[in-house]
């Protein structure tokens, strides 16, 4: 039924998702909170694949586990191909989950050592009920093709006799064997090395083209994630600092968090050779045991000001597609030609950023350079 | 000095060119005997490194990097057999005598390690395990070496030095514990620190901190830095001159400037390629090199790469020198790349267009 709609029914839609965990604070005080993820809200497309960057501790990886409801968040909305996930219980959310799977980080971690491979792809077929044997095991053929591994060669062979990248790959074969319309990566190539980085990201590519799969693309790496990504969000100590088109978002950065995670990045150009050394924020990320008040990046920003720390910055849509949770958000407003034309128009910018100052934007392009405000 | 391609000026970059350097790896051959079988850890690692320079070790897990590390402070297990040579300040290092290596470590060379966490103790407060460090290098008195220890952690831009002196490692976060390790490291003024991936497991942000850190004790105290990472944007941003290692050997050396402006070898031009960059379109097609590095057991005959690599024949089934065919610019390949036409912004360099050969 939801797919005679997929025109209208976006994939996945998170509405203001909570997730918080009880601990004990500093001097084992009983009833600490980590403030994981608070209020995280955003929409995903079908064929989309959709980044998440954000520094460790950032929430992360606990918003993508709060999506597939393990553990359930503590309030809010998960809608997943129409279907509130939240409401599901027990057997509803299993048979929802099918069309969800993740792939985790650690490719080792997350396969049983002592099976062969053929049994590890077919696992998931047996979970939801393929019952003919020579049905799964034409599919574990189909899939190892797949995803790049031989299946009279890798099938007999157990986790141990395989790299990291090709166990990623039979990571990946079982999760989309059960033709999955959503695919969670967290950090699903951080462990690889550059060369078999590149493939398995290829692979997630050619997959995406020939299976309309949609990713969900979580990672630290803002490099990685505008590689692979049509659109971005910035996640910050639990919450969504900015989403936007992933071209745009890195190359005008509106948050200064995302600015301060960009200029922290080493550039390499990969024609000339020529190297940018990064110039990284101040301090140390806040906790998010005790997050600051208002804004909570407001304690690193070098452009905060007293509001930031009163009034929470909400979520608003500066230009299309592209949202910022800043009350002083940089390269804003701005010019169809902006990033082509140097000369900036002055006047536009002056009422919203006044008293801030316009940081660089990106490399890569031509740069209005720094304009500062009186 | 005016150099034609090809023609061999030295052997190896650890050849002196002008003054004494700092350190002088040559050659330098380990190898372990494991369940049998004989791992070729490093198989002719050569560079050298003035005093105050910054040295980018790169590779992919198991080129033998860290490896090459660890046998200059005499680090490596009792299996090990380290042929070749490596001179610090003109006393090699390979054979050197346990005592002899031990009085000099942590204070010729110090080396900081990727994971904080395990490096320090997590039942001692940070003080003390500074305070331990400095007495072992300088036997100076209790109080002395506790104004000592803050002075290094203030050195380090450690916030709040006088009370985290008080501290203990879980209390402080990822960042603040690198800062700490680099401190102790610090303990004993070493001449040459070694950072084995030590940025790789913190934030970019942090990340780009403690770089900035690097770089600053550099200027400040005139000590010389070895990098070792996978990270070739890290590299080309801070070090002056970068190794690049595949399957235990140096295959690419020059400064970094050069280096990547001007790739020959086919390996460092496929890691270059592979790597996501800031400066590339979302969803560029990343050009990829089927297989995987050798097994340090058996290693192919010849070039290393060549099962791997696009440009190889019938030629590469012998091994390649490691030669300075250009000034300054060290490779190990029979078929070296061409600058792209109209590429490369640096200097020097002939980029005769037309196709990578």
């Amino acid at each position: 039924m939801t797919e005679t709609r997929a025109g209208d029914t976006p994939l996945l839609e998170v509405l203001d998702i909570v997730q918080e965990f009880a601990v004990r604070g500093p001097g084992g005080v009983k009833g600490a909170v980590v403030h994981a993820v608070s209020d995280v809200s955003f929409q995903m497309g079908r064929g989309e694949t959709f980044g998440v960057v954000g520094e460790t501790g950032s929430g992360k990886s606990t918003l993508a586990r709060s999506i597939i409801q393990a553990p359930r968040p503590k309030s809010g909305e998960v809608r997943f191909l129409g279907t509130d996930l939240m409401r599901l219980r027990r057997k509803a959310l299993v048979e929802a989950r099918r069309d969800m799977q993740m792939v985790y980080q650690d490719p080792f971690g997350s396969l049983n050592p002592r099976w062969r491979i053929a049994d590890l792809v077919e696992e998931p077929l047996l979970g939801y009920g393929v019952r003919s044997a020579a049905r799964r095991r034409e599919r574990v053929r189909e899939l190892l093709d797949l995803v790049g591994l031989d299946p009279g060669v890798f099938g007999g062979r157990r986790p141990y006799e395989l790299s990291g990248g090709q166990c990623q790959r039979v990571a990946i074969a079982r999760a989309i064997a059960l033709n999955p319309a959503l695919i969670v990566c967290d950090e699903a190539v951080a462990s690889l090395d550059v060369l078999i980085q590149a493939q398995v990201l290829n692979l997630f590519e050619r997959l995406r083209s020939e299976l309309g799969l949609s990713y969900l693309f979580i990672s630290h790496d803002l490099a990685l994630v505008k590689q692979i990504s049509d659109r971005v969000a910035v996640m910050h100590l639990g919450q969504l600092a900015e989403i936007g088109p992933s071209e745009e978002l890195y190359r005008r950065p509106m948050h200064p968090y995302t600015a301060a995670l960009l200029d922290s990045i080493p550039g390499l150009d990969p024609v000339t050779g020529e190297a940018r050394r990064p110039t990284p924020p101040q301090g140390e990320p806040p906790s998010p045991i005790d997050p600051p008040s208002g804004c909570r990046f407001r304690t690193r920003c070098p452009l905060a000001q007293a509001r930031c720390a009163d009034e929470r910055p909400a979520l608003r849509e500066l230009a299309p597609g592209h949202q910022v949770a800043c009350h002083f958000p940089l390269n804003f407003p701005l010019d169809a030609d902006t990033t082509t034309d140097t000369t900036t128009d002055t006047a536009a910018t002056t009422d919203t950023t006044a008293g801030t100052a316009a940081r660089r934007t990106d490399a890569g392009l031509t740069d209005p350079g720094d304009i500062s405000f009186p | 000095m005016s150099v034609k391609r090809d023609e061999v000026l030295t052997a190896d970059p650890a050849e002196p060119a002008g003054a004494a350097a700092l350190l002088e790896v040559r050659d330098l051959r380990i190898r372990f005997t494991r369940g049998g079988r004989r791992v070729h850890a490093v198989n002719g690692l050569s560079y050298r490194l003035d005093a105050g320079q910054m040295l980018a070790i790169i590779g992919e897990s198991g080129s033998g990097k860290s490896v090459s590390a660890r046998a200059l402070l005499g680090l490596l297990p009792s299996s090990a057999e380290v042929s070749g040579s490596a001179r610090f300040e003109g006393a090699e290092l390979v054979g050197m005598p346990e005592r002899e290596i031990r009085r000099r470590r942590g204070r010729d060379i110090a080396m900081v390690f990727q994971d904080p966490a395990r490096s320090l103790n997590p039942t001692m407060r940070i003080g003390a395990q500074i305070t331990e460090a400095i007495r072992a290098h300088s036997g100076i008195g209790r109080k002395e070496a506790d104004e000592r220890a803050v002075e290094l952690l203030k050195l380090v831009r450690l916030p709040a030095a006088e009370r985290r002196f008080h501290e203990y490692p879980h209390q402080l976060s990822g960042g603040m514990r690198q800062r700490v390790v680099i401190a102790i490291a610090l303990a004993g003024e070493p001449r040459l620190l070694i950072a084995d991936e030590a940025t790789t497991a913190l934030d970019v942000t942090t990340q780009a901190q403690i770089m900035q850190l690097l770089v600053e004790l550099r200027e400040r105290l005139g000590m010389a830095v070895v990098m070792i990472s996978h990270d070739l944007g890290l590299a080309a941003s801070y070090a002056q001159h970068v190794v690049v290692m595949y399957a235990g050997r140096a295959v690419e050396y020059a400064s970094a400037r050069r280096l990547f402006g001007h790739v020959r070898m086919p390996y460092t031009q496929a890691l270059l390629g592979a790597v996501p960059l800031l400066e590339r379109e979302p969803h560029a097609p990343l050009p990829v090199i089927s297989g995987q590095p050798p097994d340090p057991a058996a290693i192919p005959k010849g070039c290393a790469f060549r099962p791997r690599c696009a440009s190889a024949t019938g030629r590469c089934e012998q091994a390649p020198p490691f030669s300075e065919h250009e000034p300054g610019h060290w490779w190990a390949c029979w078929h070296p790349a061409e600058d792209p036409p109209g590429g490369s912004g640096g200097s020097g360099g002939g980029g005769e267009n037309g196709a990578t050969r």
